[in-house]
Order: structure tokens, then sequence, then C-alpha cells
């Protein structure tokens, strides 16, 4: 805990300036700048309001987009799920009843809540931001503090704008010097995971920083910060600088005029201060990072594309050496088996993690001139409406639809398969997405996390594969 | 919310790590609206075989834990998805308390805020328990929150830690949005603070 006057974090100061009122023992009451909400975590918090006769405390602080369970499909055709289109049209009632601004689903401004968020400028930095979803840590690259809550807390925050939270730990991670050709944020992060472990981050905040942070574009950040709860990080952060400021001016519910003036200055102080003190710290060398994916079921089995598949024999400890048996029987893989070179049956490019335009881009750039290898299903899920209209006008839809990929409609899809697009039993899928659990995918699907531009690579090659091998002077 | 104070029950043993929300819940059962019901899908995934028959050696459909109160796992409990529909399926099976070395911080927090009380304590101290639970309907735990002790077959006493806040909550099994609109007035204040003037409103795009 820091004295007033002593250096602060980040994560300190945007804490500090949203307290609202600290209880004796310590819990605050943190004032909520933004709520966004969503059809499947928000139902029951609305039905919790309607049987307290209670009002959205501030609907202009809210914001509401349905992307789960939507699907990717044609939308001008009725949802067939019953209980998709019943979810869908419940948060449609909700928003109507309780006065909730929301982009339907017809909008071309629909998608994924944590890419429109930031799209929109209505994710904004030095806020405090939640929505009932873990991936809310995405808006963290802005310099927010962002971070998922359950719908007990989206009932909370609907009733009163803010949250009981005590104070989390600081947690430093640091990357410095230049990543190689062939080599994205999503590769950082995996390596990030692969050191941390899934729980390292558990009661802490991440503050990315490190001059291979600094020279990440805004997607690129959202990338890290968006799977620092996959590091067990309920929230991370990247500090605001020209970068974002570049990125946020213009947005059409970012301040404008002299309230943008006023809003920079202020986003200006949000860095941490020299001699802050932070209770854990990585530093990771950004040359030294290959491109990487996950061989098993946990975020933290990650390992460099041309690495070997680890053996039950590499450790002394029974409980992890069972943990390996298990995760190399359901991924259908043989310890010390090479990855690249293992055929896989789907490709998803899409997700909060990896659906915005940079990231179409450089998937584009390798499936240009290539056909999807015919037994492979790929598809590509733009992140929201607005990034599917702006990729079709530079023509990265021809490219993927050319090679052979589907080019769908926005939502969430196949990362968590809770709308028609999932994996069948045992199929193995290079997916751009956050997770890789058990059944995630699908029952029974076998997922290997990556980036854009390596799910490109599996997609033409047939198989998973060193990315590098596909760029021209990329070895 | 449903009151905790003390609870004498079965415990069941499920020592696996990183035992994320999706494997407590799947997502394709979270297309419900509402809170009730979901104990049937509980770990769906490791319960039901493809046809939906049950997997008789899973823990709990063991005739020994059917009714257990208490799931004790190892590291990580509750990661991933933010899913309140994990505490909802636990609770709706009749788990009232878990017990973990470490437990993800939004389960943590979601645990609380439906009277499921979560302990955290050290591997050796989970390992005992979980040798305990592993003897079935034999070795009944009790959990007791008011004295913030775990007390084993043996009579042996295990003390832990819990957050005082929460603790009270659930002894009194309060409603937090009631206790928070009585400070409605301290956070209008807060909202008229002027450095917060440049945040615009989510009404309308802006010009």
């Amino acid at each position: 805990m820091h004295k007033p006057s002593s250096p602060r974090t980040l994560y300190d100061k945007i804490w500090d300036d949203h307290v609202v009122l600290t209880l004796e023992d310590g819990t605050c009451l943190l004032y909520i700048d933004r709520h966004l909400l969503h059809e499947v975590t928000s139902p029951q918090a609305f039905e919790g309001l309607r049987a307290a006769g209670r009002p959205v405390r501030r609907p202009g602080a809210t914001f509401a987009v349905a992307d789960h369970n939507v699907p990717t499909s044609d939308r001008s055709l009725p949802i067939k799920d019953q209980q998709s289109r019943l979810q869908i049209e419940t948060l449609e009632r909700n928003v109507e009843e309780f006065g909730v601004p929301y982009f339907p689903l017809l909008s071309r401004k629909q998608g994924i809540a944590h890419v429109v968020g930031p799209e929109q400028g209505i994710s904004l930095p030095g806020m405090t931001i939640v929505c009932g979803d873990s991936h809310t840590s995405t808006h963290g690259a802005l310099g927010s503090l962002a971070f998922g809550i359950g719908t007990s807390e989206v009932e909370h925050v609907l009733a009163t704008q803010t949250l009981l939270q005590k104070r989390a730990k600081n947690m430093l991670v640091r990357v410095e010097g230049q990543i190689g050709p062939g080599v994205t944020a999503k590769d950082i992060m995996l390596a990030i995971i692969g050191r941390t472990g899934t729980a390292g981050g558990t009661g802490y905040v991440i503050e990315y920083a490190g001059s291979a942070v600094r020279a990440l574009d805004m997607a690129g950040r959202m990338t890290l910060c968006n799977m620092s709860i996959e590091a067990g990080a309920r929230a991370g952060m990247v500090a605001p600088d020209e970068t974002t400021f570049a990125y946020v001016k213009g947005r059409p519910y970012a301040p404008k005029g002299e309230a943008f003036e006023q809003a920079v200055a202020y986003w200006r102080s949000l860095r941490s201060d020299d001699g802050a003190h932070y209770d854990k710290e990585v530093v990771l060398d950004a040359a030294e990072i290959k491109p990487s994916l996950t061989w098993g079921t946990s975020p933290e089995d990650v390992m460099a594309i041309d690495g070997l598949v680890p053996s039950p024999d590499e450790t002394t400890d029974p409980a992890k050496a069972e943990r390996i048996r298990r995760t190399l029987s359901y991924m259908g893989l043989e310890a010390g088996q090479k990855l690249a070179g293992t055929p896989v049956d789907a490709v998803f490019i899409g997700s909060c993690t990896n659906s915005r335009i940079e990231d179409l881009r450089a998937a584009a750039a390798i499936v240009q001139n290539r056909k999807v290898v015919p037994s492979v299903r790929a598809m590509v899920v733009p992140g929201s409406g607005l990034v599917r209209q702006q990729a079709e006008a530079e023509g990265l839809d021809k490219i993927f639809r050319d090679a052979g990929f589907e080019w769908r409609e926005a939502g969430c899809s196949m990362c968590l398969g809770m709308n028609p697009d999932k994996l069948e039993t045992q199929q193995r899928c290079a997916s751009t997405s956050n997770r890789n659990f058990e059944g995630r995918q699908g029952p029974q699907g076998r997922t290997h996390l990556c980036s854009p531009s390596m799910a490109a690579a599996a997609a033409v090659t047939g198989t998973l594969c060193d990315v590098r091998e596909l760029m021209e002077g990329a070895r | 919310m449903e009151k905790f104070t003390r609870l004498t029950t079965v415990a069941a043993p499920l020592p696996q790590e990183n035992i994320d929300t999706d494997q407590i819940i799947p997502a394709r059962f979270l297309k419900t609206i509402q809170r009730t019901g979901l104990g049937k899908h509980l770990f769906a995934d490791q319960r039901y075989d493809e046809q939906g028959n049950e997997k008789p050696d899973f823990v709990l459909n063991k005739p020994a834990y059917r009714k257990a109160g208490i799931l004790i796992t190892l590291d990580n409990l509750g990661c991933g998805s933010s899913r309140e529909h994990a505490p909802w399926a636990l609770q709706d099976f009749g788990i009232r308390c878990v017990i973990a070395p470490s437990i993800a911080d939004i389960f943590h927090s979601n645990c609380f805020k439906n009277g499921l009380l979560p302990i955290r304590l050290p591997l050796d101290i989970c390992e005992t328990l979980m040798d305990d639970a592993r003897q079935g309907e034999n070795a009944r735990l009790t959990v007791d929150l008011e004295k913030q002790q775990i007390i084993r077959p043996d009579g042996e006493t295990i003390p832990f830690d819990v957050d005082p806040f929460w603790r009270h909550n659930l002894l009194e099994g309060l409603d937090n949005i009631s206790q928070t609109l009585l400070r409605e007035g301290e956070i209008e204040q807060f909202e008229q603070r002027a450095n917060r003037a440049w945040i615009p409103s989510t009404e309308g795009e802006n010009s």
C-alpha cells in the first residue's frame, strides 16, 4: 500500500481517482465510468433490477451489444437456435425498458464488445471499465482500468454505478528490444503466459511496459491486455501515449475539441512515477520470442513452433506428469513430437483477441496468392461490422474468399462455440482466440492458440507450421 | 443472499489443477436467462458421456458424493471466464463451499455473491482434507465461518482466512446493492467532481 505522497503506478493513479469511499477494512466503493453489456451475462441482472423496482442509475455510462451467441451467417435470416434468439430478444427488451444505448444486430456498428468499445471511443484512457466478461481486460490497452465481473456485480453497477473492490497488487511485465519477423503481439503474450503461468497474475493488475510494448500499435496492445486474464490477472494496462491519443482522436463517442484537449492533458499524467513500487516484475527479451502456439489445454502450455511437445518424464512432480499425460491424450499428441507438420481440420481467425483490421491484414498477407488446403475449414470472423466493412474496402475479403476462407459476420463465434460455429469431436484447430480449454471450441475439440499470421499459415499448408517459412526473407 | 454460518457435510475430492469455469459449466449451457436449474450441467463434459449418460467414475456421480456440499480441488480453481453460471451451477447442485490452494479472482468474488464460501488453504492442508474426503460418507467435514475453522472428522481444527467484509456479508446474508444505495449521496458528490467534466455520455455520438 502506498502513501499518498509516494510514487504511484498507473494502476494506483486510476484507482485513486475512482474511489468514492473507503470502508473500515479497506474495501473501496469504486466508481465505474463505463459498463458494457452483452446478452449472456446480463439477463439475470436486469431481472434483479426489475424485481427490486430499481432503475439503471446511469444509462449514459452504459452500452449494450449482443456478441456471444449471435450467428455469424446471414443476419437477415431469423436466428434458428431458440434459446439464442430468446437471449438476444431479452437484451433488446431490457435495453428498451431501461433506456440503455445499444447497437442492434443489423447495425454495421455491431460487433464484439471488446472491439466495439475502443473502436467507437466508448472506452477511453483513464476510465474504469467493466463488463460481464473476463476479456474486458482488453480495454486496458487504452490506459484504462478494465476488468471482467460476474452477473451480481453487473446488477450492482447497473443499480449504483459503483463496485465494492479491494485494491489489487501491482505487477510489471517489461518486454524490451525488438521482435523478429513473423513475431506478433500474440506471440509476446503467449511467451508471457508461458513464463508466468495461468495463476501467476492472480491478485495482481499487470502493467505492460518496455520498448517492445511501446512499439506496438493499439491493436497489438489490445491483444496483450486481452489475455491478461489468461495470466490470472483481472486487468492489464498500457500507459497512454501519443499512439493512444492518435487512436482515440475523432472516434465517434470520444470527446471533441476543447474537451479532448482537456482529456489529453489528464491522460498525460497517467504513467507510473519513477520509483513506483511493483510487487512482482517479469522481464522478457523481445528478440528471444519466436512464433509460438499452445500444445495443450491451458493457455500456459506454450511452445515455440520449432520446439517439441513436452513429455511427462520431464517432471518429477507426479501431479504435473499426470496432467501432461492427460493433456497429450486429449490433444491427440505424442510426448516429444514436433507440432510443425501436424495436420489441422479447422482454422479460426477472429475473437476479441485478434479480429481487428490489423489482424486481418496480417493474415491476408500470408493468404494472398495461396489456397486453403481443401480438407481444412477456415473462417474469418471480423470483430465488428466496421472492421468487416474496412476489410472489404481494402479487398481483404476477396483475398480470403478466393483462397477458400469463409467470410463471416461479426461476433464471438468459434472462440467459445455458443453459436453454430463449433469444432466437431477431436477436430484440430489453429485459432487466434484466447482459450484452449477442453471443449472450449466444441466438445472434444483440440485448440492451438496462435497469431493471425500463424493461423493463416496453417490454413494454406494444412498443418501447424512456422509462418516464417511463408514469408520472404524472414529466415 | 442465503446466509452461510456453519456447514457439516460430505466433501467431494477433485484432484485437478486449473479447473476453468468452462469445465464447471460449458458455454453451451449459458443460453439461459435464469439463475436456477444449472446443477444438472455442472461439470457436464466430465460428468456425462456423449449420449448424456453419467460416467460412473466421475466423483459427483459416485453414490457417496451425490449430495456433497464441499468441493476440494488443486491449484487455480475457477480460472478463465467470468461466468457467474459457475457458482450458480455449484450452488444448484448443492455445493456451498469450495476449497483449493489457489482460486482465480473473478470466480472467488462470484462465489461470495452467491452464498458460497471459497477457502484458500496451503496445498498440504488441501491434500489432507482431500484424503478425508476420499472416505466419502464415513468422513464429514464441518466448515464454521463464525470461528473461521474447518473441523476434520477426527476433531482436529484447521483455521482459515477470509476477507472480513465478505465474512460479514455471508454471515448476515446481506444484499450489497441495498447497502451501497445508502451511500448514494457520496456517489452523487463524486460524480460532480470537476476533474470528471471531460467524460462524455454514451447516449449519442459527439460532434
